[in-house]
Formats: structure tokens, C-alpha cells, sequence
């Protein structure tokens, strides 16, 4: 009964005269997926044509290699900045790593599971606190801590790398953690089983099974970090000289343009986009370094002879 | 030392679970020493205790005592490191580690500061020429080892092992991912490898365990039944629950 009813059901099946929407969905999706892309190129051609012709008029080199930024003067050199930019970032690095990566692999290699589904999420949390309370927080404790017990006026590279840093502990510690349960518990116990501690199991084999998802989480935490505005606004002082110590205070790439958009105008504006242009650039540079490196085989050493 | 790893009434459980049960065997030095048994009478369980790599899993208790040379390796206490670098293990599916090939041979050596400069390179080749890689990987050693056949991989995690040199190889089913001719090949491998090491094999394939080894031990549900030479295990077995599944009645 049941393999007469089947067959019937197999051969009476009838030849689709359904509308068939499948070309249609896959032309919405298709529209939908190149105006995100579209709108990529149509945000980078922008601040291109409005920020190139300025590097031009002041001189490549002058823009990228000159502290002078007189805006009513038409001196544009954006040294400073671009060097506190990156100081500010390396230092937001450091602490993120060390502190992100601290805590994925005390979670995922030393810990008992249940810890990490409580001490994940509350990380993930982080993420939530919009930064004008980050920078809120930094003025209020951190930088008068600096200032009193390290010197200096307190806003500095140093309060925003801690500041920064503590914004990309949710970014590096999630992903980093997803990257170090991605790998095989086979690793592991290979390396414990050859007589190998937890510790140099770890670093020796874990770490390097995990390095892609590390990378990227490093990555991603470093574009957090050169992009944030805010919190960087108000803990790093914001003047226009190239920082000496990790105490100097600094202007960030994008500080400059927050802090001046407002009333700039002529080629004050197009400097403050041609800013804008060098801030993509590096992030661009950045990301293709962190994505080679992470791309690069693990090379064995040569065998001696 | 008449026998290399000695157990007297060794119980393990897992939670409540009774997996080991008074389990008393002898194990010969160099030769090849099977134990067989239908899946989760124990033997892999009783294949880690050697390496005391039970211990890592939550909620295990054990009782009795595992001798290694006479010796009992409860009682070294925290230092497994030096335990495990004498016994060795092989895993049911090759696992190298995501480096290159001689990275992966040098681990040990590196692991255990054994070795420096250039002697590792000395040691990582007479590794390699042991597990009959050698000619195949000297030019590839650099690869990552990862790229390499299913084989090459188990022999890869064997010539690890080698280079740390150990005195006891623990194979827990290390030929059930491979095909049947590299299981050949692996199994002709551990003949060469019982001449200086002592081998302990674990598997479900009593074909296997009647090709390569010397004794065979016989489990079910956490007992050792039987235990002796080869073939009087397989031909003439004293207890009738190993002559049920060496005949292949259950299992």
C-alpha cells in the first residue's frame, strides 16, 4: 500500500508550471550584495576626489612629512598626527593583546569550559558601553592617575593606548577564544602525550594551530583602535607635536578631522579629507601586512649537514 | 627486569562507571604486546593509564599499581613530562601538528631541551630513516605536514616519538584510518620498531593483532580475560568468552 502510494505520488509529480522565482531572488540579492560593495567605492571615491587634489596643491612629502598644520596659513603637514595615530594604536595593541589574549588562553587552555561561558559574554559586554563613556571613564580616573603618579599632564598616548586597549578586549578576546577552540583536541594531546607541559603545548602548538583566527582578531581590534574618535578625543590632549615619550600628549588622524570639520572650510576642508585619505591608506597597509603575515607558511629551519 | 610494565589490581572509574577492573598484566620487553576487545571494554582506557593520560579527564579515580621498570609511576608524582617522554603514545588518527615536518620531528627534541643546533638536525634524519620517511621527506621537509598522505602522517607521528627515544610505543588502533596497504606498511614498521622498543598495541582488528604481535591480551567490560602468547590466545583461548569472540561469535 504505502510503496503503491510513493510510487504514484513519485510519478504523478507534476512538471513545475509554479512561477519560478529563483532568478528573481538571486537578481534582488545580487542588487542588494553591489550596493553595500557600490557603496564602498562610492564612500572611498569621495574622499579621494575631495582629498587628493589637496595633497597635490601642498606637496606629497610637505602633507605626510611636515608637523606644520597652520589651517589659516594653508600649512597642512600631518607628521604629528599620522605618528600619533600610530603610537596611539601600537600602544592600544599591546594592551588589547596582552590583555585579550592573556584571557583566551587562560580561558581556553587553563580553565574548567563552564568559566568561559560566564567570562565570555561578560567581555563581549565591553562592546556595548559607547565610547564617550570610555573617554568619560579615562578623564575622570585614569589621566589624573597618570598625571599624579607618572607625570606629564595626565592626557596622553599612554591613557588613550589604555583607553583603546580596553575597547578591543571584546573584539581580540572573543574571536581569539573561537580561534583557540577551533583547534583540534588531537594537537593537544599529541604534544601532552610526548611529554610536553600545558604551557609549551600552548604556545608551541595551540597558539600556531590558532594563528589565522589570532591574527585576524588582532586585526580587527587594530581597526577598532586607528578608527575610534571619542574616547581618544578626550584622554589624548590633542596638541600638534610628534610625541617623545608615552606621557606626550598627541592628536590622532582622526581626532583632527572631529575636532575641525566643524568649521572648516576651503582647503582647511579638503586638508581635513585628504587626512581622511591617509587614514585609509594605512588602515589598508595595515590590514595587508596582518593578512601576509598570518598567509605565510610556518617555515621549518634548514637541516644542518 | 623480566617485565617492562607490570599491573597489580588496577581499577579506574570514570565517575560511577567501573571502566578497569583489577586488571593484572604483564607486559614482556621488546616484543609486541596486543590487547583486543570489542569497543569500550577498556583497552584504550588501559592503553592510557602507561601514560598516565587518564588523568586529564575530569571526574577519573584510579587504584592499584601500573610498574614500569619496577618502578611504580604513581610515584612520580607531577613529573609526567619525563614519564610520557619514556612512553610514547600513537593516536587512532594521525595527528601531526599543524608545523612543518621536521618541526614536527624536533618537537620533542625541543620540548625536552634535548638536543642543540645542529644535532637536531642529526636527530630529526635518523627519526625520519626509522620510519622509512626519510628518503621521501628530505627534500620536503619544510612542507607542511598537514600536506602529507594519511601514512606518511602516522609515520610522521611515530618518527616523533622516536626522536625523543623512548622505551615503550603505546598504539591505540593507530592503523583504523588508514587503508589496508598502508596498515601493511605500518604493521611492518612496528616489527622493525620491537627490536628496540616495547610495543603496545590496542585494536579491534584481531587479524591484526594476530599478525604482529608476540602476546595478546583479551578484554571485556573492564576485565582482562585472558592474557598470553599469541597463539595459544587465538587457537586454544582457556577462557570461553575469549574463544567466542577470537571465532568471531560476538563483537
Amino acid at each position: 500500500m504505502t510503496t503503491a502510494l510513493t510510487q504514484t505520488v513519485g510519478l504523478t509529480r507534476p512538471k513545475t508550471t509554479r512561477f519560478n522565482a529563483n532568478p528573481i531572488i538571486r537578481i534582488v540579492l545580487m542588487l542588494l550584495a553591489l550596493s553595500a560593495m557600490s557603496g564602498l567605492a562610492i564612500i572611498t571615491l569621495f574622499i579621494f576626489k575631495e582629498g587628493v587634489p589637496i595633497i597635490a596643491k601642498v606637496g606629497f612629502r610637505h602633507f605626510l612629512f611636515s608637523s606644520n598644520w597652520y589651517p589659516l596659513e594653508g600649512e597642512f603637514g600631518i607628521f604629528s598626527m599620522i605618528m600619533g595615530s600610530l603610537a596611539v594604536t601600537a600602544g592600544a595593541m599591546v594592551v588589547g593583546m596582552v590583555f585579550g589574549l592573556g584571557c583566551a588562553i587562560l580561558l581556553t587552555q587553563f580553565c574548567p569550559p563552564r568559566w568561559v561561558s560566564i567570562i565570555k559574554p561578560a567581555i563581549e559586554l565591553l562592546a556595548g558601553i559607547p565610547s564617550v563613556v570610555y573617554g568619560f571613564i579615562g578623564v575622570a580616573i585614569l589621566v589624573p592617575f597618570i598625571r599624579d603618579y607618572l607625570g606629564g599632564p595626565g592626557l596622553s598616548v599612554l591613557a588613550s593606548s589604555i583607553v583603546l586597549g580596553v575597547m578591543t578586549l571584546p573584539t581580540i578576546t572573543s574571536i581569539s577564544v573561537d580561534a583557540l577552540q577551533a583547534v583540534p583536541r588531537t594537537y593537544g594531546e599529541g604534544s601532552i602525550a610526548l611529554g610536553a607541559t600545558e604551557w609549551q603545548t600552548t604556545y608551541m602548538v595551540i597558539l600556531k594551530a590558532a594563528r589565522s583566527g589570532i591574527v585576524a582578531a588582532v586585526i580587527l581590534g587594530m581597526g577598532r583602535a586607528i578608527g575610534e574618535t571619542m574616547a581618544v578625543i578626550m584622554v589624548a590632549g590633542n596638541t600638534l607635536d610628534v610625541p617623545h615619550s608615552i606621557l606626550d600628549p598627541v592628536r590622532t588622524l582622526t581626532s583632527n578631522i572631529a575636532l575641525e570639520m566643524g568649521y572648516a572650510a576651503g582647503d582647511h576642508r579638503k586638508a581635513l579629507f585628504a587626512t581622511g585619505v591617509t587614514l585609509f591608506v594605512i588602515i589598508m597597509i595595515l590590514n595587508t601586512i596582518a593578512l601576509t603575515v598570518s598567509r605565510r607558511r610556518s617555515k621549518g629551519k634548514v637541516l644542518a649537514k | 627486569m623480566k617485565y617492562k610494565i607490570q599491573t597489580s589490581s588496577l581499577n579506574l572509574h570514570y565517575g560511577s562507571f567501573h571502566a578497569l577492573k583489577d586488571v593484572f598484566i604483564r607486559i614482556r620487553p621488546r616484543m609486541i604486546t596486543a590487547i583486543i576487545g570489542p569497543s569500550g571494554c577498556g583497552k584504550s582506557t588501559l592503553l592510557r593509564c602507561f601514560n598516565r593520560m587518564n588523568e586529564r579527564t575530569a571526574g577519573v579515580q584510579i587504584r592499584g599499581h601500573i610498574l614500569l621498570d619496577g618502578q611504580d609511576i604513581s610515584q612520580t608524582g607531577n613529573d609526567l613530562t619525563q614519564l610520557r617522554k619514556r612512553v610514547g603514545m600513537v593516536f587512532q588518527r594521525p595527528n601531526p601538528f599543524p608545523l612543518s615536518v621536521f618541526d614536527n620531528v624536533a618537537y620533542g627534541l625541543r620540548v625536552h631541551a634535548m638536543k642543540k643546533g645542529a644535532a637536531v638536525g642529526k636527530a630529526v634524519e635518523a627519526a625520519l630513516r626509522a620510519t622509512d620517511l626519510w628518503d621521501a621527506m628530505k627534500d620536503n621537509l619544510h612542507r607542511s605536514a598537514l600536506e602529507l598522505s594519511a601514512e606518511q602522517q602516522q609515520r610522521l607521528c611515530i618518527s616523533r616519538l622516536v626522536a625523543v627515544e623512548p622505551e615503550v610505543l603505546l598504539m591505540d588502533e593507530p592503523c583504523s584510518a588508514l587503508d589496508p596497504i598502508a596498515t601493511e606498511h605500518v604493521e611492518e614498521l612496528m616489527r622493525v620498531l620491537a627490536e628496540k622498543y616495547t610495543i603496545i598495541i590496542v585494536t579491534h582488528n584481531m587479524q591484526q593483532a594476530a599478525r604482529v604481535s608476540q602476546e595478546t591480551g583479551f578484554m571485556l567490560l573492564g576485565e582482562l580475560v585472558e592474557f598470553g602468547q599469541t597463539e595459544r590466545v587465538f587457537t586454544n583461548p582457556a577462557d570461553k568468552r575469549t574463544e567466542d569472540y577470537v571465532t568471531g561469535r560476538y563483537g
